[in-house]
């Protein structure tokens, strides 16, 4: 992942930083509320993606033209609440205490306001200068859900501006409204919650004990309802600020008071239940929305399974169907002729000139980003099932499942995500709340067969199986599933001892997807792999055309080969010669290269003549040790290196590694010796 | 019905029934999380599936939220 060239110093304590004078915009909103839709709308292509100094949460800052200038807009993480559970929640509140954004945007639904309304009811205690964009106005229109903006307003003291981004109403009034608080005409006075009154005297004892002491720029009122929400880093931070006899007298009420965090929490529902007393009205009971239709199928202990099912199995039609064909076709139409147009162009360059542009920079990052069109296809596929809704679904009814590895459903959708690439798989793991939860599904994810694996095997499977070769290939999909099931069962059992974290997942309304969402969401995993495949997959790829050239231009007998000769030993328990042995190893730049590097060790340019070359040479037992190879084979550079990034481990990262070197091997052995005792 | 037959947790609660949360059992980590979805004493829950085995959906302060088995047996209710 790229870092930011400006990032915000979410640490710093006692400056805030200025980019010279524009202004500074934050949007904050629980997650499914439409915040990233208004950021993207607001933003368009004019964003970066990165991660937030330190941490592995996304980080989106975009600009905008405003008011005669350009303003920064800060997307910051979707939480729930401000109480320090996770990164996410301490991110959005340093910065806005820290940053001091001029304008601090609450992105709230209107179809969902009584739970929307509680992050609205944190922020007020932060004194930063609110402003709430009343989203997704139609959806609450749809329910039956009418809301009065004006009395909303009136009873939080900010203004409150209705709105529907996904259709682009209503931003314009809502950059008035964020216009009118940047040059003073409106000043938002939030109103804030209080807590439950059987806590109300406890709150004000612990306020008057730490009055002297909250360092800059924490507002007194705000450390106080943490500490008795139990929050752990003001917990901590109070500790040192406080002198031993004060700190020990507000220990001994927080100790007394230990379920205190529910009156607050309380305190703040009781205050929105009395804002939409007023300001809501819902129909009652009875009515059945679409959501609820949809969800008796969608959730059902079997139905639900038989439709992800389905939808999977349209997904990976639909993704190969329509992007294998353009992949082949980029290959003969465009990296082929491009090679040998360089070939001809580059006829007087020196030999390891042309071989290296041809063969390492065409052929290799060429053909990697031939697989572009199909990455697309499933990375649109699956941003669709993600914006509509149905995503949380599949997690649901795949939670008893992954309970196996001692998992819950949300490690589903980053497995589901490395069906298309394990990258973003890798990366999507961040949805999942805790460590050891997110480690073991960081380390198994590499076993779910990407595209780039399944093209291997489409090319070797016909060759040597026919017609029975869509068998054999869902069989090395089952095969690498079921490792993936008892990896992940192992490591947990292992490492963490069986333990599981909590599952609480919000199931958000179905909604008509918003193109332009999707259409970022594709951009930006496209974006990523296409930079992939421009540094860390260029690099590998020319050191492996460099090792296949030293030291005579042969390949036959360069160091690749000797390499591969120096391995022949353990290639042969799996049935392999050196040629194989070769192939393999180039597969960690990329998975593909296996077909590209015994294209060049058999001297046969010629896709088709390869086949029946491989055919030819190899015994039905090899191949197949070959294809349950390369299913298991270490995961290619580029998922190692995010998964060193999101582990923050080269421990975690090369047990990783070194458990698929192992089992690979192993399988691979098993089927050559099983295969030739059946005689085949 | 006895008060006692009223108490129960939220994995006992059959689809359809609503409950009153009373109180949690679990940690505080995990219970604060379910009080920033909306889980707080005295909040009314509504069971939308159970089927004895799985996770359990439900709605609570008007949202639908997937909740495991285990997260649900540590929140104690009474049956309304």
């Amino acid at each position: 992942m790229l870092q930011l060239h400006r990032h915000p110093h979410i640490h710093t304590r006692h400056h805030h930083q200025i980019t010279g004078n524009e202004p500074l915009i934050a949007l904050v909103g629980q997650p499914n509320m439409g915040k990233s839709t208004l950021f993207n709308l607001l933003t368009g292509l004019n964003q970066h993606v990165g991660n937030w100094p330190g941490k592995t949460v996304e980080h989106r800052e975009g600009h905008f033209n405003f008011m005669g200038g350009t303003v920064r807009l800060v997307d910051l993480p979707g939480t729930y609440s401000l109480t320090a559970n996770s990164p996410e929640e301490v991110i959005t509140r340093e910065f806005i205490l820290h940053e001091k954004p001029d304008v601090v945007v609450a992105v709230v639904s209107a179809a969902n306001l009584e739970r929307s309304l509680y992050l609205v009811a944190e922020l007020t205690a932060l004194n930063a200068p609110l402003v709430v964009a009343l989203n997704m106005m139609d959806v609450a229109a749809q329910e039956g859900i009418q809301v009065d903006a004006h009395i909303l307003e009136a009873a939080l003291g900010v203004p409150v501006v209705p709105m529907v981004a996904a259709k682009a109403a209503g931003v314009h009034r809502l950059l008035k409204v964020v216009e009118d608080v940047l040059i003073g005409k409106v000043i938002p006075c939030p109103k804030s919650p209080e807590v439950r009154p059987d806590h109300q005297q406890v709150l004000d004892h612990i306020r008057s004990l730490i009055a002297q002491h909250v360092p800059d720029p924490y507002p007194q009122n705000w450390v106080s309802l943490k500490l008795l929400e139990g929050d752990i880093e003001v917990t901590r931070m109070m500790r040192q600020a406080l002198p031993d006899a004060d700190w020990n007298a507000v220990h001994d009420i927080l100790r007394q008071h230990d379920d205190a965090y529910m009156a607050v929490a309380s305190g703040r529902y009781q205050w929105i239940n009395r804002l939409l007393s007023a300001a809501m009205s819902r129909p009652r009971k009875g009515q059945i929305g679409l959501t609820e239709r949809l969800d008796r199928w969608a959730v059902h202990p079997f139905w639900g399974l038989v439709i992800l099912a389905l939808i999977l199995g349209v997904v990976y039609e639909l993704t190969f169907a329509i992007g294998a064909p353009i992949q082949a076709w980029l290959d003969a139409h465009l990296i082929t002729p491009l090679g040998s147009l360089a070939a001809i162009a580059l006829s007087t360059a020196p030999l390891w000139v042309r071989g290296m542009i041809v063969e390492g920079l065409i052929g290799g990052v060429g053909s990697v980003l031939t697989f572009l069109p199909i990455l697309v296809i499933f990375f649109a596929a699956f941003a669709f099932l993600e914006d509509v809704g149905y995503m949380a679904r599949a997690a649901y009814v795949m939670d008893s499942f992954m309970h196996i590895m001692g998992l819950h459903g949300k490690s589903f959708l980053p497995l589901f995500l490395g069906f298309g690439c394990n990258v973003p798989a890798v990366l999507g793991t961040r949805v999942i709340d805790s460590r050891p939860a997110r480690l073991v599904t960081i380390l198994i994810a590499p076993f779910v067969p990407c595209t780039a694996r399944m093209a291997v095997i489409a090319f070797i499977a016909p060759a040597f199986f026919g017609e029975k070769a869509v068998w054999v290939s869902w069989g090395l999909v089952l095969l690498s599933l079921s490792v993936l099931v008892l990896s992940g069962t192992l490591l947990n059992k292992i490492f963490f001892k069986g333990e599981r974290s909590a599952f609480i997942m919000e199931m958000p309304l179905y909604h008509v997807p918003n193109t332009r969402t999707i259409g970022l969401s594709v951009w930006q995993r496209s974006i990523s792999f296409v930079r992939k495949a421009g540094t860390a997959i260029l690099a590998m790829a020319l050191l492996v055309w460099v090792l296949s050239y030293l030291p005579n231009g042969d390949l036959n007998t360069s160091y690749l080969a000797q390499f591969g000769k120096f391995l022949e030993p353990v290639g042969r328990w799996m049935g392999f010669d050196w040629r194989l042995m070769v192939s393999l190893i180039t597969s960690f730049p990329a998975k593909e290269n296996i077909i590209a590097t015994l294209g060049v060790l058999f001297g046969s340019s010629a896709e088709s003549g390869l086949a029946d070359v491989l055919a030819a040479n190899y015994s039905t037992a090899s191949a197949l040790a070959l294809l349950v190879v390369t299913v298991l084979f270490i995961p290619c550079i580029s998922t190692v290196v995010v998964q060193k990034q999101e582990t923050h481990s080269w421990g975690w990262t090369l047990l990783g590694v070194a458990l698929m070197l192992g089992l690979s091997l192993a399988a691979g052995a098993a089927t050559y010796h099983i295969v030739l005792s059946m005689g085949l | 019905m006895t008060p006692t037959e009223k108490r129960t947790t939220l994995a006992g609660i059959f689809a359809g029934e609503s409950a009153t949360i009373l109180e949690f059992k679990g940690g505080q980590a995990v219970n604060n999380r379910l009080a920033s979805m909306g889980f707080t004493p005295g909040a009314r829950v509504t069971i939308v599936q159970n089927f004895q085995r799985g996770p359990l959906i439900v709605t609570v302060r008007g949202t639908r939220v997937a909740l495991g088995r285990g997260e649900a047996a540590k929140i104690i209710v009474e049956r309304v």
